[in-house]
């Protein structure tokens, strides 16, 4: 479906009216579910720290062969739902718990928008990726989001030990609206590269990210 | 006009100073500073006779004040005075102190590290009315005033590496070294050379450094302090301070203050004053040898009087180092007298003495040198009261002595002998007969059916390694319950069931490989041979030398809960039949810290082998560092322990650090950093200083991983990991490598 004002405004909307993503929090394994550390209401923390080395926290206590293990948050939000019939008594595997409700920041509502609204290249293995030096140039002299690709332009090279494989375009011109690797970047398999959309696209999403600046606070 | 403005200037300067050490409030100080203002407001609207009688009024009230604060310095304003931006550093030092001086490995902020100063100086001496010029190498901490890239004195590894360098320049040069400490502590982080290794490193150097050395200390701060620290002789400024950790640092730790919290001027005044931190407290723990006096509230950068006084005491000192390895007993007496010159040093010597060595006055230095440091501290454990004894031990060492060197040093040196005479023999033999039997033997084999012989003879059996008949399961096994392995998260391990985890696979998590702690009795059990631990000196107690409120308690509450007497246990083993000494640091007893039993056990453990020439295995079940409770005479175990290494390697031993759990601090930079063969445990920690130190210190996080064994690998600070199951193994193998058929004696 092309992107237009109505499109932008649906979009819009959606966010508008649940502005949240649900985590469900389901038990690791069997056990005994000693203890809630947590009441519908409370503000929860993910892990933080550079390198995540904070864990989140604690949700509630589940105990396996006289192994009590604090249950911990995974991701910042408020706890909702919490199912308190199952405090003291024998739960399976993946039995939900509790929900986090996160509040969508305005980064993640962006990454969410892009992630619906742009035509995303991923990358097929996991390796070191260069922007290819004509697009990097083209980059480099016009800005981000205002280079147009055609079939069978080459967008970036995919390095790995030693084996250099282009990543051609496909499919209509496209503008390359972001590009999520920096150049020699080790990225996984089926991590997105690029981000894509046609040009009569581009004023709306441009206008689409503009309006989740000025909605929504960073 | 303009003198009676500097003088107004001055006065400000002087109250602000006062403001600074005392408090803003201190008896009046504000008001004084406030009329001083006014005064500078008023300055050209009052004539310059009543300006000048009320500048003099203004002083004298200023003088009292001064006079009374000096009075009552408290530790803690002592280390105010210390750390102020107005005191002296080492470059006023060079400008003032010493002649002419050239920098170097770098200048201002162009530097290997701007916080270490290393320069080769000119320091001069009038005689009569003659001036003689003496060469040293100046080496020292530049804290900067104010200026940000010299990081307040805190050496890099790299600056402390550029000191050692220079050490080395010194002794190839054989001039003296002064060394000025003016540190806060060394920064602390890993990065190649890393700041607990090249301390370890430095001390390890300047215990048989062939020159004479004098350290002069302001700011002494630990670990940092102790890379430029190991002296013949150690003068201390009557207003520095010498501490085995900031005031703030053991605040931290006292008052279980979470990270970012501030503590409580009381609660550092109370930790300034336990942890005897002063001059006249160092002077009476024997850590220091001199004080050099200093105005009553500290010198600044502009006493000039002191500057003379420290260039005298100096030459003094150095002096004193030379002729104490002199034969000559009148230049000793001159040494050792000091007449009126104490209140107002003389700007005359009386003697010239060459700052230069013989090669016998050199090995007497350093004699010295050993003698000064093995000595420092002793006096705590009062072992030299129990004559009897220490009359015994002393004739069961010389029986030791005798033996061992008979056994491994003349017969076995005899033996060596004969043996290499052998095998010199039999090889020419065999080359000259070969020549003769060549021709046969191939005429043989072109007649034989048979080949002839070709397999090669065993010149050495291969000895393996007997397993020990059952293995010691820790009581952790007993309980009837999982653990979770703190990788299940990234390494998806299961849950593991305790009787096998700390059964069957000694503490490692079978899927990832992870070492869960285990006691030391473990380690006793299970590395050396059945029965053959042998332990001695168990009656080496720790105790409180310092007299810290509260520690008494804590103290006998670690000796009751382990039944120990201290945090080290030294035993005679055996692994695989290779006899052995060794020291294990226990993390039960005081997290393994080091204080002056801990010390000594040590060093005895270390002569031990030297004279019954065994290797010598430091196994670090955990270590905290030096024990803050013990002040400097914690801190002094760091050269101490590391001469008694360097003095056992020097006479052929072999010496192995073995790290498990977690080594930190003071023991890793200096006599377990420095030796050559290093391994940790699979799971071990091994650093400088902690994160929350590091982040509190450089403003800067580290990664969870900053301090595993497998970064310090990297890093190149240890040798190898060893999985714990393979201990035994490991070190029997090490031992057989690395000591090879020299095991006992080099």
């Amino acid at each position: 479906m092309a992107l237009d004002n109505q499109k932008i405004n649906q979009l819009l909307q959606s966010f508008r009216a649940n502005p949240y993503r649900i985590f469900v929090v389901v038990t690791p394994h069997t056990g005994y579910l000693r203890e809630f550390l947590v009441k519908e209401g409370d503000e929860v923390k993910g892990p933080a720290g550079k390198w995540l080395e904070k864990p989140g926290s604690p949700l509630f206590v589940l105990e396996r062969e006289r192994n009590p293990k604090t249950i911990r948050a995974k991701a910042s939000g408020q706890v909702a739902k919490i199912n308190w019939e199952l405090q003291g008594r024998f739960v399976e595997a993946f039995t939900p718990v509790l929900e986090i409700k996160h509040t969508l920041t305005q980064k993640e509502i962006i990454a969410e928008l892009l992630r619906k609204i742009l035509h995303i290249v991923t990358a097929p293995e996991k390796a070191r990726y260069f922007l290819s030096p004509e697009l990097a140039q083209k980059i480099e002299k016009a800005g981000e989001g205002r280079v147009v690709v055609k079939p069978g332009d080459e967008l970036a090279i995919m390095s790995f030990m030693k084996r250099e494989t282009p990543i051609v375009h496909e499919g209509p011109p496209m503008v390359v609206f972001r590009v999520f690797f920096a150049r020699g970047q080790m990225v996984d398999q089926g991590e997105p590269l690029f981000g894509l959309c046609l040009e009569e696209e581009r004023p709306y999403v441009e206008k689409l990210i503009a309006r989740v600046k000025e909605e929504w606070p960073t | 006009m303009r003198e009676l403005q500097r003088y107004l200037h001055d006065l400000i300067d002087r109250v602000i100073y006062l403001q600074d050490i005392k408090g803003e409030n201190w008896q009046g100080c504000a008001l004084l500073l406030d009329e001083l203002q006014k005064l500078k407001e008023d300055f050209y609207q009052i004539s310059e006779a009543k300006c000048q009688e009320k500048l003099e009024s203004l002083e004298n009230r200023l003088k009292i004040l001064e006079d009374r604060a000096a009075a009552a310095l408290t530790p803690y304003e002592i280390v105010k005075i210390t750390r102020h931006p107005q005191r002296f550093t080492l470059l006023d030092i060079l400008e003032n102190v010493y002649d002419s001086y050239t920098e170097l490995g770098g200048e201002g902020d162009i530097n290997v590290d701007p916080a270490v100063i290393c320069a080769r100086a000119v320091i001069s001496r009038r005689v009569g009315d003659k001036v003689f010029l003496h060469q040293v190498i100046v080496i020292g901490h530049e804290k900067g005033h104010g200026e940000e890239f010299r990081n307040g004195g805190s050496a890099k590894p790299w600056g402390n590496e550029k000191a050692l360098r220079y050490m080395r320049v010194a002794e190839t040069e054989g001039i003296p070294i002064h060394f000025y400490i003016f540190t806060p502590g060394a920064y602390p982080i890993e990065d190649y050379p890393g700041a607990a290794q090249q301390i370890a490193r430095n001390l390890y150097f300047m215990s048989k450094l062939k020159v004479p050395t004098v350290a002069f200390i302001s700011e002494g701060g630990s670990g940092g302090a102790e890379a430029i620290g190991l002296a013949d002789i150690r003068l201390m400024a009557s207003r520095g301070y010498y501490s085995v950790i900031s005031p703030e640092g053991a605040a931290a730790i006292e008052g279980k203050l979470k990270e970012g919290e501030r503590p409580s001027r009381e609660l550092l005044e109370f930790c300034a004053r336990q942890l005897k931190i002063t001059a006249e407290d160092n002077l009476r723990l024997g850590t220091i040898d001199r004080i050099v006096p200093e105005p009553p509230l500290g010198a600044r950068r502009y006493d000039y009087q002191f500057f003379k006084r420290l260039r005298y005491e100096m030459i003094r000192a150095t002096d004193e180092v030379i002729l104490r390895t002199k034969s000559l007993k009148a230049f000793r007496s001159y040494a050792l007298k000091r007449k009126s010159e104490e209140e107002n040093p003389p700007d005359e010597f009386d003697i010239y003495v060459r700052w230069e060595l013989s090669e016998v006055e050199i090995e007497k230095l350093l004699d010295l040198r050993s003698k000064k440091y093995r000595a420092m501290s002793r006096h705590v454990l009062g072992l030299s009261k129990r004559c009897l004894k220490d009359y015994f031990e002393k004739t069961q060492d010389v029986g030791l002595r005798l033996y061992h060197d008979l056994r491994y040093g003349l017969l076995k040196q005899g033996q060596r002998v004969i043996q290499r005479m052998i095998e010199d023999l039999s090889g020419e033999g065999a080359a000259f007969l070969k020549q003769l039997t060549e021709p046969i033997k191939s005429a043989y084999d072109l007649l034989a059916s048979k080949p002839r012989r070709t397999r090669a003879k065993v010149v050495a059996e291969e000895t393996a390694l007997i397993d020990l008949p059952e293995l010691y399961v820790s009581p952790l096994a007993l309980e009837d319950r999982t653990v979770t392995c703190p990788n299940a998260e990234t390494h998806g391990c299961p849950d593991i069931w305790v009787p096998d985890l700390y059964g069957e696979f000694c503490g490692v998590c079978p899927n990832c490989g992870y070492h869960f702690p285990l006691e030391y009795q473990w380690y006793l059990s299970n590395i050396f041979d059945a029965k053959s631990v042998k332990e001695f000196n168990e009656d080496i107690e720790a105790g409180n030398p310092l007299g810290f409120e509260g520690y008494d308690k804590k103290l006998a509450l670690a000796k009751k809960r382990t039944g120990r007497n201290s945090g080290i246990i030294t035993f005679q083993a055996r692994i695989g039949g290779i006899s052995l000494i060794c020291a294990m640091l226990i993390a039960d007893f005081r997290q393994g810290t080091v204080g002056v039993a801990e010390g000594e056990k040590f060093i005895q453990a270390c002569d031990r082998a030297r004279i019954t020439k065994r290797p010598f295995l430091a196994f670090v079940h955990t270590t905290g560092g030096i024990r803050i409770h013990e002040g400097t005479l914690g801190v002094v175990q760091m050269p101490r322990c590391t001469m008694a290494v360097r003095e056992y390697i020097d006479a052929g031993g072999l010496y192995l650090v073995v790290y498990d759990n977690n080594s930190y601090a003071g023991p890793v930079a200096s006599f377990l950093g420095c030796s050559p063969y290093q391994f940790a445990i699979r799971s071990t920690r091994i650093g400088f200083a902690g994160p929350r130190v590091i982040r509190e210190t450089t403003g800067e996080d580290v990664p969870p991983d900053y301090h595993s064994a497998e970064n310090a690998l990297r890093r190149g600070h240890i040798q190898g990991i060893w999985d714990r199951r393979e201990l035994r193994k490991k070190l029997y193998e090490a031992f057989l490598s690395m000591g090879g058929k020299n095991l006992y004696y080099r």
